[in-house]
């Protein structure tokens, strides 16, 4: 009670609504987001020559770099799975109300210099439309791309049956379909990382980990007293 | 030089002896040694023209025999058959054996088709028919003096062991039967056979005993198969990494192994897929298969490119990667032949244009008034298809539409979702032939013989397809036409180095090797194409999306921080 009392007292303790600069991304987030930001890009740039789109990289070492970076991602997803649920941040990714009104900032309010409408928290580091976004990629273009992609690097198993080349057939098409899905959601994800206060500061974000952002009193106190987050003023 | 010299010291009286043999004037015999002894490397119409005739090395030990110290093969003998029965003397059930092979038999009846095959039947697309032509094409038979239907099959004597077994290179068949004038160039001086010589120096087949006849296949070294010629005696590791002769060496029946007498390897009935791969040490003898000793894992499994190659042996057969190019040690293979044009002279004589000049030097010919027109490659990238090891004949009796492409002659059997086809390479053979035009058949002509209806003589086609019909009873109905054919021959030997195998997109890319091949999905090669499309079109939206909305808040932005500051 007494150590409550203090901090509450205490001079260095803005008010309700200051901004504070706290570590919002730890370093596994960040480590998770780099590394499967590289192996993405490795993925991409291998998987569009094995898709005869380019020549740059002769064959057979494209399919060597595309295995293992594939198993490389697939090893930090489950990784990311487990850190997900045993840390609580899965939440993180559930659906909240107010997607329409983010949409409408980005399409309008953003040009004419209105605030964003969702402010991020502690516990709300992604606004809704963000949410929805990384839901799918984790739900449906990731599980598309290392599912099919570990049935076709199994393609021993199943080369015998009568159904192989047309299974072949479905799986090059679904791995296809979702790495256009995975390009264009890069596109996307990139250039929205330059509609922050700077065009640099979402990068630096996610490269230091800190941000700007408004506390309650009790999320400060709370940090305050037991140092569950890393804060720097 | 050594090979040229012994070709111009022939003994005159041998030369006289040889012409007379022949029934033909000292004259023309002059002239032809004359052409023979300035062109000896020319693979002329003496198809066989062997001018290294060393034998290559057998490097599997010491026979348990010395076959010169059997007082039975010290002769005198007067023939072959006189060897054979020295031979069987000891040898008591090899007759027996033999008998049993298709080298003898030249007769093999397909156990799942029932068709009967072999040459002794068989149309195929070079000089079409052995049938009624055994007194030149029967050479190649291993046996002595077939010339006619009425050939001695039971005959033990009539084997020949030598054209086999004979270890000094010195032996030599010649054919059965006399041709026409149109055909007396073959006739070239040789050597006598030594017979007791040759009788002591046996031993197990080297590459140029198989060789004598198989490299020549189709009436010339290298002409049918492409992946046999004359260079397979001695050739280096590129052009064949088994048979490497200055490495591993191997003979043809290494690969090739025998039981009885028997070969593993028919092309009448391929094992196109080898599910068994290695058996115990020394356990396999009924086949020739890669896999029987490189067994179906033959890719390095502990690197991942290993086990992706060892994820194709399902569909691609070895050789597919393995062999290259086929004709790649300096001798052609014939791959287009059109007899239409046979039978042009020039002032009455038959003629040759050799506008072919060949790897090795040697020149080709592009045209023969007794056969046509021919064409030659090398270095050739061979046909692919799916194989499932059947190959399907058309013979005397097919009928065919022939309006509806060429004819098959040996076509195969395989598709790529029958579960046991791979991609195989072949060579294919085009030619356009003489067929029946009345009945849809293909036609067997009389080739050879000194007769006045041999082709090869009168050059009179209707004259000789009406006899070549004739003399096997086959319905004719007196009208022929040209016909365009294949064949096909599937491709296993010239395998080159493991590091000379095809990279990977060779096939896997746009305009590769297997674009003919339709109907699957091969990664690099195929796409979808309105996936591709939608697919661009969502990226390429995305682009031009962000990149049109960074624009407008970079305008728009500064014409309100504009606003505000005033």
């Amino acid at each position: 009670m007494s150590s409550n009392t203090s901090s509450v007292t205490n001079a260095s303790i803005k008010r309700r609504g200051e901004k504070h600069y706290v570590m919002l991304y730890t370093r596994y987030e960040r480590f998770w987001h780099w590394s499967q930001a590289l192996l993405i890009f490795t993925l991409f740039y291998t998987g569009l020559g094995l898709h005869g789109l380019h020549d740059w990289l002769d064959f057979s070492t494209a399919v060597v770099v595309h295995s293992y970076a594939a198993l490389a991602l697939i090893l930090l997803w489950i990784f990311t799975t487990f850190w997900n649920f045993t840390t609580g941040q899965w939440r993180q990714y559930l659906f909240k109300e107010g997607v329409m009104k983010v949409i409408r900032f980005y399409a309008y309010g953003i040009l004419v210099g209105e605030p964003h409408p969702y402010k991020k928290g502690l516990q709300r580091k992604q606004n809704a439309l963000q949410s929805l976004a990384y839901m799918s990629f984790m739900l449906l273009i990731g599980p598309t791309l290392w599912a099919s992609g570990i049935i076709y690097l199994l393609y021993d198993l199943w080369s015998g049956y009568s159904w192989s080349g047309l299974g072949l057939t479905l799986i090059a098409f679904a791995h296809t379909a979702a790495a256009y899905l995975m390009g264009t959601f890069v596109i996307i994800h990139v250039y929205m990382t330059t509609t922050g206060k700077t065009p640099t500061h979402y990068i630096k974000t996610m490269i230091t980990g800190y941000d700007n952002i408004e506390l309650t009193e009790a999320e400060v106190a709370y940090i305050e007293e037991t140092h569950a987050v890393s804060m720097k003023d | 030089m050594h090979k040229q010299a012994k070709l111009v010291i022939n003994p005159r009286i041998l030369a006289c002896l040889t012409a007379f043999l022949l029934g033909i004037s000292n004259q023309t015999l002059a002239d032809t040694k004359h052409t023979a002894a300035t062109e000896h490397d020319d693979i002329d119409m003496n198809f066989r023209v062997i001018t290294d005739t060393k034998p290559s090395i057998r490097d599997d030990g010491e026979s348990t025999a010395d076959h010169s110290k059997f007082e039975v093969l010290e002769g005198p003998f007067e023939h072959g058959p006189e060897v054979t029965r020295a031979c069987l003397s000891c040898h008591t059930e090899a007759g027996r054996h033999f008998m049993k092979s298709v080298h003898w038999t030249w007769e093999y009846v397909n156990p799942e088709t029932g068709q009967i095959l072999g040459k002794k039947h068989l149309i195929n697309t070079f000089c079409t028919n052995a049938r009624g032509n055994e007194g030149m094409c029967a050479q190649c038979h291993a046996g002595y003096g077939w010339k006619d239907q009425h050939y001695d099959f039971s005959n033990q004597d009539n084997i020949d062991c030598l054209v086999c077994h004979d270890r000094t290179g010195t032996y030599y068949k010649t054919p059965n039967s006399m041709g026409n004038k149109a055909c007396s160039v073959m006739f070239e001086g040789k050597q006598p056979i030594q017979w007791a010589k040759v009788a002591q120096s046996v031993g197990k087949p080297g590459r140029e005993n198989c060789g004598s006849c198989h490299f020549y296949g189709g009436g010339g070294d290298g002409v049918k198969h492409g992946d046999l010629d004359s260079s397979l005696k001695s050739p280096n590791r590129q052009l064949d990494v088994h048979m490497d002769a200055g490495g591993l060496n191997f003979a043809c029946t290494t690969c090739h192994v025998t039981k009885q007498h028997l070969w593993a390897g028919s092309h009448y009935n391929v094992m196109a897929h080898d599910t068994e791969g290695l058996g115990l040490p020394g356990e396999r003898r009924d086949v020739a298969t890669c896999e029987s000793c490189h067994g179906d894992t033959p890719h390095k499994k502990t690197e991942l490119v290993g086990i992706k190659l060892n994820g194709h042996v399902d569909k691609i057969a070895c050789q597919t990667c393995h062999i290259p190019t086929i004709a790649r040690g300096g001798v052609a293979t014939m791959v287009d032949w059109d007899w239409r044009t046979a039978g042009r002279t020039k002032d009455g004589e038959g003629f040759k244009e050799k506008n072919y000049t060949q790897g090795n030097g040697d020149h080709r010919a592009t045209y023969k008034s007794i056969k046509g027109n021919f064409e030659y490659d090398e270095n050739l990238i061979p046909h692919y298809g799916w194989f499932d090891g059947q190959m399907r004949y058309t013979t005397i009796d097919t009928r065919f539409d022939p309006s509806t492409g060429p004819v098959e002659i040996n076509g195969f059997k395989g598709s790529q979702d029958d579960g046991t086809s791979r991609i195989w390479p072949f060579k294919r053979m085009h030619t356009v032939q003489p067929y029946d035009k009345g009945n849809n058949t293909m036609v067997y002509m009389h080739l050879w013989g000194d007769d006045d209806d041999a082709y090869w003589g009168n050059y009179d086609f209707a004259r000789a397809i009406r006899v070549g019909m004739a003399n096997n009873n086959i319905p004719y109905s007196g009208k022929y036409d040209f016909v365009e054919t294949y064949s096909y021959w599937p491709i296993t030997h010239m395998v080159a180095p493991g590091e000379d195998a095809l990279g990977c997109a060779e096939c896997h890319s746009r305009d590769g090797r297997l674009d003919d091949l339709k109907g699957f999905y091969i990664p690099g090669r195929d796409s979808f194409r309105w996936l591709d499309i939608l697919g661009y079109f969502a990226m390429g939206g995305a682009l031009v999306g962000v990149l049109f909305h960074g624009l407008l808040r970079k305008l728009i932005g500064k014409k309100n921080r504009q606003r505000s500051a005033s």
